[in-house]
């Protein structure tokens, strides 16, 4: 889109232009309710995960069918990652991190459609997810643990003159966790979808046009990979996190 | 078509993003995006935790069970075929040990029958040996009887025919003397 409206200004790219939010249906000032593409996407990432979880597994079958057999692939892998990570008192937390893993892999791979708005590539979207991760988990382990919880950050296994330091240096990567989770997700995804972007821009000059196609396909591959590796990340990276809480507290 | 997006971009840039600014640092419509991915999360999880997850559970479990029964019917299988096994190598240890029994029986009473004919035919050699010794003597002593007569008698003729009185008596020991060496 933005490649066509610079089609008259010579090499006007503008790759950001797919991050801008805007409302479906009129143009008017954008209420915390209002119904934008933001929400279309969010709803077509529901819709992606209901079909493949539930209409996949609508047969219940002992035998799989290839649906089931994708949505069961994906109980086991997350399932397996929690346990493996957490250890068994995670388990109880499953559901929620299967929730992100599915919310950010279907999210990430719809927005590799042409056009479409990638929800994912949102500070505002990543943060808040890195923000409830982070929330949740520090207050069950609070609640869960109680003042035990802080031990995390007092390190016996370190001489006593350190640890004051090291106490410090704990609490300092403990609140800098989100930032990292939140921009990690938001900027692979946004720095592979504006280069894809630019790419396409340069399809419009004639020379360069089977460079760009090739550099945009090429590109393309790598994102895909890109989007379900950060989803991985994102996920095991909460279930890291969520050890800290539930698990034995040893470093 | 580029007015249209340019106005859009204006109104959405109005607030906050400079142009060609990063439109995800525009916060007046973070509540917005924040408001729409919290239903989407609510949305999902619901789905996951009261449709799915125990969905894929239950079938997982299910077909663990399955499996295990399947494991367990085969292991019963494998002992009985073991059992049976076992059973015919007993059988058949059984039918060689009988074997084995009447073979050394039949020997045995064949040993026997053998013994009695043997004895029997021991007892008849040396009864008939006997006898053909007994004739044997029998017919050297007449031999040795007739030759003594002979000589008694030539050598009474001699003697008559040499002109001399045969004395019976000196004639019979001569003779013996004769005999003997």
């Amino acid at each position: 889109m933005a490649t066509e409206a610079a089609g008259g200004s010579g090499f006007a790219i503008h790759p950001m232009d797919q991050f801008i939010v805007r409302p479906l249906f009129g143009d008017g000032p954008i209420q915390w309710y209002t119904v934008t593409n933001v929400t279309l996407w969010l709803a077509l990432a529901v819709v992606c995960v209901v079909l493949v979880m539930v209409f996949g597994t609508s047969r219940r079958a002992i035998i799989p069918s290839r649906s089931q057999s994708v949505a069961e692939m994906i109980y086991g892998f997350v399932h397996n990652m929690v346990e493996e990570v957490t250890g068994h008192e995670g388990v109880k937390y499953f559901p929620y991190v299967m929730t992100v893993f599915l919310f950010i892999l279907f999210a990430n791979l719809l927005g590799l459609i042409p056009m479409s708005f990638t929800t994912t590539s949102s500070l505002a979207v990543t943060i808040t997810l890195a923000l409830l991760v982070f929330f949740g988990i520090t207050i069950l382990g609070l609640v869960r643990k109680g003042p035990a919880f802080l031990a995390m950050f007092w390190v016996t296994s370190a001489p006593l003159a350190l640890r004051p330091i090291l106490a410090v240096i704990e609490v300092i990567s403990y609140f800098v966790r989100p930032v990292s989770h939140s921009i990690r997700l938001a900027g692979n995804l946004m720095a592979g979808h504006a280069v894809i972007k630019v790419f396409a821009g340069f399809a419009s000059m004639a020379i360069l046009s089977p460079i760009a196609v090739g550099a945009v396909t090429a590109i393309y591959g790598l994102e895909l990979l890109v989007a379900v590796v950060q989803a991985y990340v994102f996920t095991i990276l909460t279930c890291v996190y969520l050890k800290d809480a539930v698990g034995d507290a040893h470093h | 078509m580029a007015t249209v997006v340019d106005d859009v971009a204006d109104a959405a840039a109005g607030h906050a993003a400079p142009a060609g600014g990063m439109p995800q640092l525009d916060v007046t419509n973070w509540p917005n995006q924040i408001f729409w991915l919290l239903v989407a999360l609510v949305a999902i999880y619901l789905v996951l935790t009261r449709v799915a997850l125990p969905r894929i559970g239950a079938v997982l479990a299910e077909r663990r069970g399955t499996i295990t029964n399947d494991l367990l019917a085969a292991e019963e299988l494998k002992q009985k075929a073991l059992d049976a096994e076992k059973a015919y190598n007993a059988a058949l240890a059984k039918a060689r040990e009988d074997a084995a029994k009447i073979v050394a029986e039949a020997k045995a009473s064949i040993q026997a029958d053998l013994d009695v004919a043997t004895a029997k035919a021991d007892a008849e050699i040396a009864a008939r040996s006997a006898e053909s010794e007994r004739r044997i003597a029998e017919i050297r002593d007449n031999a040795l009887a007739s030759v003594t007569e002979v000589a008694k008698d030539t050598t009474g003729a001699l003697v008559s025919a040499l002109g001399g009185q045969a004395d019976q008596a000196a004639v019979e020991a001569a003779v013996a003397e004769r005999m003997k060496g």
